[in-house]
C-alpha cells in the first residue's frame, strides 16, 4: 500500500518529471524573498546549479567565486561567522571533494552555518563521464562530525530540504541531480530532518532508499508484491542524523533489508544502514548501488542499467536477501 | 587610546615595545609548560600582535562581543602562542591561563579555535594553511553586504562608505604555498575588497628550510599587485611602521591591502634567530632559561630616545 501523502500518480507511465536541481533553485528564490541573511555562492556553475535566478534577483547577496572551490567554502564560512546563511553550490564531485578539508575545518569544526548544495550527483549525470559523477559524496560527508547529510528524492522534496536546511542551525550537506526524475511527493508530504518515512508498507523485506532511485524502489515493491514478496519501502532522505528507530521498527517486522542509492555501496546509505543494523537489530542486508567502480560516459538510463541500479536488480536483491533470513 | 590616529607618541611607543617583550617572555614560558609548539613565528610576530591588539583593531575587552567589532583572523594558527599571550596581556583573560596551552580541556588549543567566542575573540579555527584568509574574505564581504541597499552589485566597493567593521588577517609566508591563498587574493582583488587588510609574516622560513629554497615566493610584492592589492612593506619589529601602515591600509579605498612584515624568526632569542629548525620546536628547560634571560635584558634596555 502506497502512503497517502505521496503522489499516487507516481506509478503512471506519464508521471510528472522534474529535475531535483530545479527544486533547489526554486527554494533559493523563496529563501531570498523571506530571509535577508540568505546568500548564495557558486564556483562558475550558476546556471547548472540553478543559483542564477537568485544571483539576478539578489546581486547584493551573491558571490561568484570562479573555479575555486576551496576558497568558496572558506568564504562561505566567513559569511556564516558574520551571521549570513550561505548556500554554496557546485558539482558534488568538486564540492565536497576538492574542498573536503575546508568542509572539515572551516565549516564543521568551526560550526559554521553553511549549507553545501552538491549538484550533479550519481551516474545519471551522464555524458560528462566519471570525473563529474559524484558517487562518494555521501560517504565523505557522513563521516564528518556535526554535519547533516540529506539526499532528497524529487524536486519537491529538494525544495523542502533546502528550506529545512536554512531553518536548521548548523552545517548541512544535501545532494541532487541533473536529470528530470519522477515526482513522488506533494507539498503535503512531510519532511523533517532526521525523520525517515514509510512510502510503502510491507512484511517480508525492508527497502531503504534515498534520492530519485526511490521511484525504482517503489516500482520494485509493486513487482515484488506480484511475486508474493511483501516489501516495505522507506525513504531515508536523512543519512545523518540517521533514523535508527525507523529502521529498527521495520526490521523487527521484515527481518532483512536492501539498500538503494546512486552512490558507491561503501559508506553511503549502505554504510549507514549496515552500521545501524549491526548496533541495533542485526539482519541480513544487500546493497544496491555503484559496485565499487567509477562511472563513464553514457546516457543516464544506460549507466543506471550497466551499473545495476534498476528495478530488476532491486527485485533480485530483495528475493535473495529474503532467502538469507 | 585614539583609534584613528596612527601617530604613536614616544611614551606610547616605549610602552608597547616593553609589552612586546613581555609577550615574548610569556611565549617562552608557555611553550616550556606545554612541551610542544611553535617558537620561531610566535616570537617573530610579537610587535605585529602588540600593534594590532593595542592600537590598530577596533576591539577591546569591553567590546569583544559587539557585532561591529573589527575581526582579527589568524590564518597561520600555529603561531597562536603569540595570539594567546597578547590577548592575556591586553586583558581578555588572566595570564595564569597561559600555562594551559595545549593541555586537555584548555581554551588555548594547539591551533587556535573559535569555540570560545565571544569571551575569547578568536574568530576562526585555523591550522590548515590557507583557510583563514578565505574566511577573512568572507567576513569582509559580510561587512560590505551589511552596508548595501538591495539590488546593488556588491562587486564594486564604494569609496565613501566606511565598512561596518574591518577584517585583519594574519598569514605566514610559507602559507602562501597553498593555492587556496591565491584563490582568496584573486577574489578579494575582484571585489576591490577595501574591508580587508592582510599582514604577512615574511620571516623567510618554513618547516623544511628557507622559503626561497622550498618554494620560492619572490617577487612577492609584484604578485600581490598583479592580483589588485595595494602593498606596504614594513620592518616587522618597528611598531611605529606597523601602526602607520595599518592606518594607510584602512584608508586605501580602491582595493585590499597587504602589509608585508619583514621579521626575524625567533626574534629576541639569539640561538633561535633565523634558524628554521625552531619553526615547530619549543625550548627545553635550559634553553628557556637562556631565552628568558636574554629577553629580560632586552626589555630592560628599552627606553625613550
Amino acid at each position: 500500500m502506497l502512503a497517502d501523502f505521496l503522489d499516487h500518480n507516481l506509478f503512471s507511465p506519464d508521471v510528472q518529471k522534474l529535475a531535483t536541481r530545479d527544486g533547489f533553485g526554486q527554494a533559493l528564490l523563496e529563501l531570498g524573498e523571506k530571509n535577508p541573511e540568505v546568500v548564495a555562492l557558486t564556483a562558475d556553475l550558476a546556471e547548472s546549479t540553478r543559483v542564477l535566478d537568485f544571483a539576478k534577483k539578489f546581486p547584493e547577496r551573491f558571490v561568484e567565486c570562479g573555479v575555486a572551490e576551496q576558497n568558496m567554502l572558506g568564504v562561505a564560512a566567513g559569511l556564516a561567522l558574520a551571521g549570513k546563511i550561505p548556500f554554496v553550490a557546485s558539482y558534488a564531485t568538486f564540492s565536497p571533494g576538492r574542498n573536503w578539508d575546508q568542509l572539515r575545518v572551516s565549516v564543521c569544526y568551526s560550526k559554521a552555518n553553511v549549507k553545501l548544495a552538491g549538484a550533479h550527483s550519481g551516474v545519471s549525470v551522464g555524458p560528462d563521464g566519471a570525473t563529474h559523477q559524484a558517487l562518494e559524496d555521501l560517504a565523505i560527508t557522513r563521516v564528518l562530525p556535526g554535519l547533516v547529510v540529506l539526499a532528497p528524492c524529487d524536486a519537491e522534496e529538494t525544495r523542502k530540504c533546502a528550506l529545512a536546511a536554512a531553518a536548521y542551525q548548523g552545517p548541512v550537506y544535501f545532494r541532487f541531480s541533473r536529470e528530470k526524475t519522477p515526482l513522488m511527493t506533494t507539498p503535503e508530504t512531510p519532511f523533517e530532518i532526521g525523520k525517515a518515512y514509510t512510502c510503502y508498507e510491507g512484511q517480508d523485506v525492508t527497502i531503504a532508499a534515498c534520492g530519485p532511485l526511490l521511484h525504482a524502489a517503489l516500482l520494485a515493491a509493486r513487482e515484488l508484491e506480484k511475486q508474493g514478496v511483501s516489501a516495505e519501502v522507506i525513504n531515508f532522505h536523512t543519512l545523518k542524523p540517521f533514523d535508527h528507530a525507523a529502521l529498527e521498527a521495520s526490521i523487527k517486522k521484515t527481518g532483512c533489508c536492501v539498500t538503494l542509492e546512486e552512490h558507491q555501496t561503501t559508506g553511503g546509505l549502505a554504510g549507514a544502514v549496515a552500521e545501524s543494523l549491526a548496533t541495533h537489530t542485526p539482519a541480513p542486508c544487500s546493497f544496491v548501488g555503484m559496485p565499487d567502480s567509477f562511472g563513464e560516459s553514457g546516457t543516464a538510463q544506460e549507466l543506471l542499467e550497466k551499473y545495476g541500479m534498476t528495478v530488476e536488480k532491486i527485485v533480485e536483491a530483495a528475493k535473495k536477501v529474503v532467502g538469507r533470513k | 587610546m585614539v583609534y584613528n590616529d596612527s601617530m604613536l607618541s614616544e611614551k606610547r611607543l616605549v610602552e608597547l615595545e616593553k609589552t612586546a617583550y613581555q609577550i615574548r617572555q610569556d611565549i617562552i614560558e608557555m611553550l616550556l609548560a606545554a612541551g610542544s609548539g611553535h617558537s620561531a613565528g610566535s616570537l617573530g610576530m610579537a610587535e605585529v600582535f602588540t600593534a594590532l591588539y593595542y592600537e590598530i583593531a577596533k576591539i577591546t575587552p569591553e567590546t569583544r562581543g559587539a557585532p561591529e567589532r573589527d575581526r582579527v583572523v589568524l590564518s597561520n594558527a600555529h603561531i597562536c602562542p603569540v595570539l594567546y599571550a597578547t590577548l592575556a596581556n591586553r586583558g581578555y583573560f588572566p595570564r595564569e591561563e597561559l600555562k594551559t596551552l595545549r593541555k586537555l580541556g584548555s581554551r588555548l588549543q594547539g591551533h587556535s579555535s573559535n569555540h570560545f567566542l565571544p569571551d575569547l575573540p578568536i574568530e576562526t579555527c585555523g591550522g590548515p594553511l590557507g583557510q583563514g584568509i578565505s574566511q577573512a574574505v568572507g567576513l569582509a564581504l559580510a561587512a560590505r553586504m551589511n552596508n548595501r541597499k538591495s539590488d546593488s552589485d556588491i562587486r564594486h566597493s564604494t569609496l565613501d562608505i566606511q565598512p561596518t567593521f574591518h577584517t585583519w588577517c594574519l598569514m605566514s609566508d610559507g602559507e602562501l604555498d597553498e593555492g587556496q591563498s591565491w584563490e582568496a587574493f584573486a577574489l578579494a582583488g575582484k571585489f576591490n575588497l577595501r574591508e580587508l587588510t592582510v599582514f604577512i609574516d615574511r620571516n623567510n622560513i618554513q618547516i623544511d628550510g628557507f622559503t626561497e629554497n622550498v618554494l620560492p615566493l619572490e617577487p612577492l610584492a609584484d604578485k600581490f599587485r598583479a592580483f589588485n592589492w595595494s602593498v606596504i612593506e614594513v620592518d616587522g619589529h618597528n611598531l611605529r611602521e606597523i601602526v602607520e601602515a595599518a592606518g594607510q591600509a584602512r584608508a586605501i579605498a580602491e582595493n585590499p591591502s597587504v602589509i608585508i612584515c619583514h621579521t626575524i624568526p625567533g626574534k629576541g632569542v639569539e640561538f633561535m634567530e633565523n634558524r628554521f629548525e625552531w619553526h615547530g620546536k619549543p625550548p627545553n628547560k635550559q634553553e628557556a632559561e637562556i631565552a628568558l634571560k636574554e629577553l629580560r635584558t632586552l626589555a630592560g634596555q628599552i627606553r625613550s630616545e
